[in-house]
């Protein structure tokens, strides 16, 4: 019946969204920021345990629709181990990827995170994913404050 | 037209025609906007073609004819409302601009520090701002009449916040969020025993029932054109003639004004006095379009007609295991605000749009109405003259679909 969405709502999504990943508090994180898309009301803390510049743990807490919890869920799996200046140059590629600015984007060059690339084609959940990204973008900064979407 | 005959209705709306990714539009997005008939698009169509100049200024023809379509829908509003004079009936924006008016003008003239503004605790976000903005502005204090987990207003906290500080009652006439229609005879009633003007924000009531301002006895009475059938862009604020007369303006400039010099300007009477600058002259023709188009088919009909919907709409949710409606109030009008158990609305939304179904995901510009729920937004299916049991049937088997496929 929705065969139209299954580029949007893979079954990778569906898992995430049942079972995020990740999904829990880091007491004394290094680094805690809250995001917020007012549009839809979506609300997430992202967790992060620093080693160095290299992320030794991430999680999250919060609630969101299927898209951004997937998004975040993905998200604090693989940017487990990554130096801050990795991370940073994913979240380039994933904003690339998301609002489908470079048409020859190589989706093999993401990884896993390529199940998120239906979202290009709905404009109005395009926010639902890069979420999560905006999100560590900002603790990256290190910017302690909330951040939002719009 | 005598027999309420939808199908007949669905024939005078175009958009209704419309393919959404290969499916049959189901429109259910009604409380953020209504779709236009023919005869409204065809009077914007007409007087571009035929009859457009600007309004009040020129001797020439097509001047005298715009002018004439414009106060005649004008008077066309004033009975439709039932109000006295077309001195009350004043073209805005919409009814957020209405709100903000009567904030501006007569808020500022009597409001003083320490004095008290109720609203409610359903409010939209455009009757529940404007009034912070006048408080701060002020030293005036809002005061919040709470409501009950179905969604009404629970009236004897309401009334017990009436005080003899309280110098003006803002209340959602229905909720867009809820669905909920408040006791405003009531309220007015009470109000009104100890001297304090009530304004109703109907921009969510005139397009489902019969409003007749002068037997509510409302002081102020505000909304929108494009959700009574009518083009965006156009609203009104009606409001008792004495207490217009005893406004200040609201924006200066054309039209507003009787007589100016540098030294002093002498404000053009009622409605002009608050009709700054050439209005929206083909909207506010469109809304009087609409209101004839209304009026042929008769309010009362359409609130009969919108109450089975509903009711049926209501009836087959409550079937639909894990789907909690959010807003029961005794007295509702025709909106469907929803949650399910783990689906986000967002998700909702999309999985519906997908098979042509057009409802609202968010928090419908009431967010301290989530608060309340504690639930970040619902999907909303919002009703029309023009729906059908058979579209609401596509709804619920579409939400149990998607369950299903949320597993
Ligand atoms: C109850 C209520 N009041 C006010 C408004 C504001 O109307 P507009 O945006 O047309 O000014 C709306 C529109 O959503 C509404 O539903």
């Amino acid at each position: 019946m929705f065969d139209d969405l299954r580029d949007l709502y893979q079954e990778v999504i569906f898992d995430h969204n049942r079972n995020p990943r990740n999904f829990r508090i880091i007491e004394n994180a290094d680094r805690k920021v809250e995001g917020f898309n007012p549009l839809c009301g979506d609300r997430l803390t992202l967790y992060l345990q620093m080693d160095g510049d290299v992320i030794a743990d991430a999680s999250f807490q919060g609630s969101g629709c299927a898209i951004s919890t997937a998004s975040v869920s993905l998200m604090t799996e693989i940017v487990k181990g990554k130096t801050e200046e990795e991370a940073e140059e994913l979240f380039k590629k994933f904003h690339e990827m998301t609002t489908g600015k470079d048409e020859n984007f190589n989706l093999e060059t993401i990884g896993k995170l390529a199940v998120l690339a239906g979202v290009r084609e709905y404009p109005a959940r395009v926010k639902c994913a890069t979420l999560a990204w905006h999100t560590l973008d900002a603790a990256i900064k290190n910017e302690q404050q909330a951040i939002s979407t719009e | 037209m005598t027999q309420y005959d939808v199908r007949k209705i669905r024939q005078d709306f175009p958009i209704l025609d419309e393919k959404i990714r290969g499916k049959d539009l189901v429109y259910l997005d009604n409380a953020a906007t209504c779709q236009k008939p023919q005869a409204v698009i065809d009077s914007i169509v007409n007087l571009y073609s035929h009859d457009y100049a600007n309004v009040h200024r020129g001797v020439h023809t097509l001047s005298v004819r715009s002018t004439d379509k414009f106060e005649g829908a004008r008077t066309k509003v004033k009975d439709f409302i039932n109000a006295a004079s077309e001195k009350e009936i004043i073209f805005v924006k919409g009814a957020t601009e209405a709100i903000n008016l009567v904030a501006q003008t007569y808020g500022k003239a009597n409001i003083k520090p320490g004095d008290e503004i109720i609203i409610t605790a359903m409010e939209h976000h455009s009757n529940i701002v404007p009034w912070q903005i006048l408080c701060e502005q002020t030293g005036a204090v809002l005061r919040v009449a709470p409501i009950n987990l179905q969604g009404e207003l629970i009236y004897d906290e309401f009334e017990k916040l009436l005080g003899d500080k309280t110098r003006l009652i803002s209340v959602v006439h229905m909720s867009n969020a809820l669905g909920t229609i408040n006791p405003v005879k009531k309220i007015i009633a009470a109000a009104r025993a100890k001297g304090i003007p009530v304004l109703l924000d109907g921009a969510q009531a005139v397009p489902h029932m019969t409003v007749d301002v002068r037997d509510l006895d409302c002081d102020f009475y505000a909304f929108s054109g494009h959700k009574l059938y009518g083009p965006t862009g156009v609203g009104v604020l009606y409001g008792k003639q004495a207490l217009l007369e005893a406004m200040p303006p609201y924006q200066g400039g054309g039209d507003m004004i009787r007589k100016v010099t540098f030294e002093e300007t002498e404000y053009n009477v009622l409605p002009y006095k608050f009709e700054a600058g050439t209005p929206e002259i083909a909207g506010v023709v469109g809304l009087g379009a609409a209101i004839d188009y209304l009026n042929a088919i008769g309010m009362d009909k359409i609130a009969a007609y919108e109450a089975e919907l509903l009711a049926y709409a209501t009836e087959k949710a409550r079937q639909i295991k894990g789907l909690r409606i959010i807003g029961e109030a005794e007295h509702k009008g025709a909106i469907l605000s929803f949650v399910l158990d783990k689906i986000h609305p967002h998700d909702i939304g999309t999985m519906l749009d997908s098979l042509g179904i057009a409802i609202r995901a968010g928090h419908h510009c009431a967010m301290p109405v989530m608060d309340f729920y504690k639930v970040p937004a619902t999907a909303r299916a919002s009703f029309a003259m023009y729906n059908t049991i058979q579209e609401i049937d596509v709804l619920m088997n579409g939400i149990e679909s998607l369950i299903e496929v949320f597993g």
